[in-house]
């Protein structure tokens, strides 16, 4: 029991407390929120939240320093659309909380009981440079996936940041396939299940929803209700440039929804449709290739578009096969391609603002994560160079204002293997 | 290699024999009793020979320019001069021919061309539709009688972006891994054709493409039959080998002496092409233990590992690797996607070479093969920052030389050295920056990819007249 006790005090003994006032000083300061980078700027977090950031920013009496002279000081990375904390490997079913198949619940599964702060995939991302996720469930028995989750990417064990974030639907090719076979059907059950969340939030004891052959549950019901009236954003998975069109269609018929699209490949194509119904887009970074008869006119140029037409966009993860932090090389090359003749990308600030505040006003958490401006959680990157750069690492990061250790399984792995022969003793004797 | 410039020898000589369907020997060495015999007649070893052509160019001068040779070499403020096709001279400064394109690369880098040992383009083509789904032919686990080649679509929109964001001018394609012994690979210049011979890279060496662990395992025990494990997987490999001893015993024996030709066996014919160090091995397998039981397997057979493929275990067995003179074709930082890829680790490559092992990368992915440049900055940051010192100029073999010493192929391209092709890329940056692209292209000298040309952009034919035709991509 003391023993215990003891181990208690000294867990919670090493976790710096956020209230600690903290400037770093010196560096080149990226806000986040689409602005250029800030040479020699500070930044101040304390109760672990930002305090303030930028040039000129006074350092408070008895703050501690931490000095980023020839370092930049960021927001951290939020990856959108992962599966981060909610599969260990993904190949491996029994490990995988991500979709369910065979599930009679759809829109109503909540993926947040099954976020696992301590999956050791969420210290490897959080080490290059991630500290927030928008984890998204994957479609299996239905187009809705059910609703999503944003987490931090701490080392402590409590990791969300909202519940419900968001319900996530596959329309498009996917969604045909889901309900059925074709698109026509996807919307034909897309219909009815808003019809039926109206008719359980308009009388909830003469909805059914409980006998076998109910096409929505009440869970459901209830759900869908809630994205109707606009307490959770309506995300939907679409590429092509009609489908994208039918979607928008949808906030006519549906004025409270707040609807995001994701995906978006042929999106450059309707940019301005896009634009003119305020709808946020969460893109392939760099979906180039006509992958399905959905995403035929893919091109790299079609965020920096997008954006040009002015679209809010922000940067899915999809794709990233070394896992989230390529993200951050997703937005790098978004930059690459403004001096590709005839292409168009993002310049360096809203490269940036498009994997850190872009994905979280997205889903209207611009307020709470994302950025460097004042009040925002004290979520904070210090990189040894420029964070788009392929050859730059993080050096510290804070989560909630809290200082994380800077060790991993993968760094743990690499250390024992970096002379890959046996020492006196065989390799399993050998960990710091 | 050694070895690879052997084969192609072998190979060269096995083209020329072919119209003759002729063996060596003349007959004054047999015995009369055997004088009675057929004369042995060779099976084909190249039926479907490449009719790729180099593109016409004009003398290119690319001066002023950062130099990576691709064997280790840099020259900063240096020059290249691309003529007829080939890598004419690479030097600090040179004289433009008459009538030679003066390029000035001030701010900008020359590479050779990158070479991907590990593609699918064309075999899984895009639009990822089952009508085009042609990598494995998961029928059975042993499939050694399919030749990837059979199955490239010229028309792959893939191809074109692999050149234009990739810079990549040479590609293995490889049948997928579903089987034990998937069938052959095929190596292609990436320039579109309208048909695969067209494509195919002239002399470059075949090779069978293995796969162990979770994979084959998976597909044939979720039918119900062998292997549902890996020493099911091990079992039928060795089952394999076996036969395939006896059966090249008895076609040495018949095209050496002639009499009556033994039973022909498509599939054998390619591992009997591996027993005699014709057909290189290119395995996929991730996990360290595996790759060290097949390299006993290999030894109890009788044939050599040319590369472990993905082997994101590698890093674990760098001493075993080096010591069976094994390459290892790595992503830079791919993990945790299945239970063999688990420990994988951004060092792996960096570790490997260190370690004095062979290793290069490689994309596996349509769209991992338009970064291989950065794919190698990541390996090299990750170096870096564990204390493992790589220059940019040396980790530029991992991209280009090393690839085409595993396929067997390094005499004619992978550097900047004269007399080879003139496959070359010019970077408008430093190639491991992210901010970095292709700004020009050339395949044998051929300029067949201009950023700011949009006539030098190619279009297949898939997406002639589709929305977004022509377009940047």
């Amino acid at each position: 029991m003391t023993r215990a006790l003891l181990l208690l005090a000294a867990s919670v003994l090493a976790v710096p407390a956020a209230a600690q006032t903290i400037a770093i000083t010196g560096g080149t300061v990226a806000i986040g929120d689409g602005s250029a980078p800030i040479e020699r700027g500070t930044v101040v977090i304390a109760n672990g939240r930002v305090v303030a950031a930028g040039a000129g920013v006074a350092v408070p009496a008895g703050a501690e320093v931490v000095d980023a002279t020839g370092r930049w000081v960021t927001p951290g990375v939020v990856s959108a659309m992962t599966d981060l904390s909610l599969v260990d490997a993904d190949g491996v079913s029994e490990s995988n909380d991500a979709g369910a198949r065979n599930s009679p619940y759809k829109a109503s599964i909540d993926v947040s009981v099954a976020v696992n702060p301590s999956g050791v995939k969420v210290a490897n991302e959080r080490l290059g440079g991630v500290t927030r996720a928008i984890v998204a469930p994957e479609a299996g028995g239905s187009i809705f996936a059910g609703q999503g989750a944003v987490i931090d990417l701490g080392s402590d064990p409590d990791a969300l940041t909202r519940a419900r974030a968001f319900e996530y639907v596959e329309l498009g090719e996917d969604g045909g396939k889901l309900a059925g076979g074709s698109r026509p059907a996807a919307w034909a059950l897309l219909r009815d299940a808003f019809q039926q969340a109206q008719d359980y939030r308009r009388d909830p004891k003469a909805f059914d929803g409980r006998s076998r052959d109910s096409l929505v549950t009440r869970a459901d019901a209830e759900t869908l209700g809630r994205v109707l009236d606009g307490q959770l954003p309506l995300l939907v998975h679409v590429e092509r440039a009609a489908d994208i069109r039918q979607v928008l269609g949808l906030t006519r018929d549906y004025a409270k929804v707040k609807l995001v699209l994701v995906g978006v490949a042929e999106g450059w194509l309707v940019a301005r449709e896009i634009a003119a119904a305020r709808v946020p887009v969460i893109a392939h970074a760099l979906a180039d290739l006509p992958a399905s008869f959905e995403s035929l006119a893919a091109t790299e140029s079609n965020v920096g578009r997008m954006r040009a037409a002015g679209v809010p966009v922000a940067l899915a993860s999809t794709g990233a096969s070394g896992g989230d932090h390529v993200l951050r090389q997703f937005a790098g090359n978004l930059v690459a391609i403004t001096r590709v003749p005839g292409a168009t990308g993002l310049d360096w600030g809203q490269a940036w603002a498009s994997i850190t505040s872009g994905p979280a006003e997205a889903i209207g958490l611009g307020g709470e994560i994302g950025s460097l401006r004042p009040g925002r959680r004290a979520d904070v990157v210090l990189w040894d160079g420029d964070p788009l750069e392929l050859s730059s690492v993080p050096v510290a990061t804070w989560v909630d204002g809290r200082a994380q250790p800077m060790r991993s399984r993968q760094t743990d792995l690499r250390d024992r293997y970096l002379t890959p022969t046996e020492g006196a003793l065989p390799k399993a004797y050998e960990r710091r | 290699m050694k070895l690879g410039r052997g084969r192609r020898a072998l190979w060269g000589a096995v083209a020329i024999a072919l119209p003759l369907a002729a063996c060596a020997s003349d007959g004054k060495d047999r015995p009369k009793s055997a004088a009675a015999k057929a004369p042995p007649v060779k099976y084909a070893r190249d039926p479907y020979p490449s009719t790729y052509h180099a593109y016409p160019g004009v003398p290119t001068l690319v001066r002023n320019v950062t130099v990576f040779d691709g064997e280790g070499g840099r020259i900063d403020g240096g020059a290249v001069l691309l003529a007829d096709g080939k890598i004419a001279a690479v030097g600090q400064s040179l004289d433009a021919p008459a009538g030679a394109t003066v390029i000035d690369g001030a701010g900008k880098y020359i590479t050779p061309g990158i070479v991907d040992i590990h593609s699918h383009l064309g075999d899984y083509p895009s639009p990822q539709v089952q009508a085009l789904s042609d990598g494995n032919e998961a029928t059975a686990p042993i499939t050694a009688d399919v030749w990837a080649e059979h199955s490239v679509w010229p028309q792959d929109p893939g191809f074109g972006r692999a050149l234009a964001n990739g810079g990549v001018t040479t590609l293995q394609i490889l049948p997928g891994s579903a089987n034990l012994m998937g069938g052959r690979s095929v190596v292609l210049k990436n320039v579109y054709a309208r048909t695969m011979q067209a494509m195919k890279f002239p002399g470059a060496p075949y090779g069978l493409k293995m796969a162990c662990g979770e994979n084959p395992k998976r597909v044939y025990g979720s039918k119900n039959r062998e292997p549902s494990t890996r020493m099911g997987n091990v079992a039928v490999d060795r089952q394999t080998w076996a036969k395939a001893v006896a059966y090249k015993r008895k076609w040495d024996k018949y095209e050496k002496e002639g009499g009556d030709p033994p039973d022909r066996d498509i599939g054998m014919d390619t591992l009997r092409g591996v027993l005699s160090g014709e057909i290189m091995v290119q395995n996929h397998c991730y996990r360290a233990d595996e790759m060290a039981i097949v390299l006993d397997m290999a030894k109890e057979f009788g044939y050599h590992v040319t590369a472990f493929h993905h082997a994101v275990e590698a890093y674990k067995i760098a001493d075993l690797l080096r010591a069976s003179g094994t390459c290892a074709a790595v992503w830079a930082d791919w993990y945790g996607f299945k239970m063999e890829s688990y420990d994988g680790i951004g060092e792996n490559l960096a570790i490997l070479d260190h370690a004095g092992a062979c290793a290069m990368i490689h994309s596996d992915d349509e769209n991992g093969i338009q970064r291989l440049n950065q794919e190698v900055a990541k390996v090299l940051s990750s170096a870096r920052h564990a204390g493992i010192q790589v220059s940019d100029e040396a980790a530029w073999k991992w991209l280009s030389l090393g690839p085409a010493k595993a396929l067997g192929i390094d005499s004619q391209t992978g550097s900047l050295r004269p007399g080879k092709m003139a496959d070359a890329v010019l970077w408008n940056g430093n190639p491991f920056s992210v901010y970095t692209r292709p700004e020009k292209v050339w395949v044998d000298g051929a300029l067949l990819y201009d950023s700011s040309d949009p006539k030098r952009r190619p279009v297949s034919d898939f997406e002639l007249g589709q929305p977004g035709s022509g377009d940047v991509k």
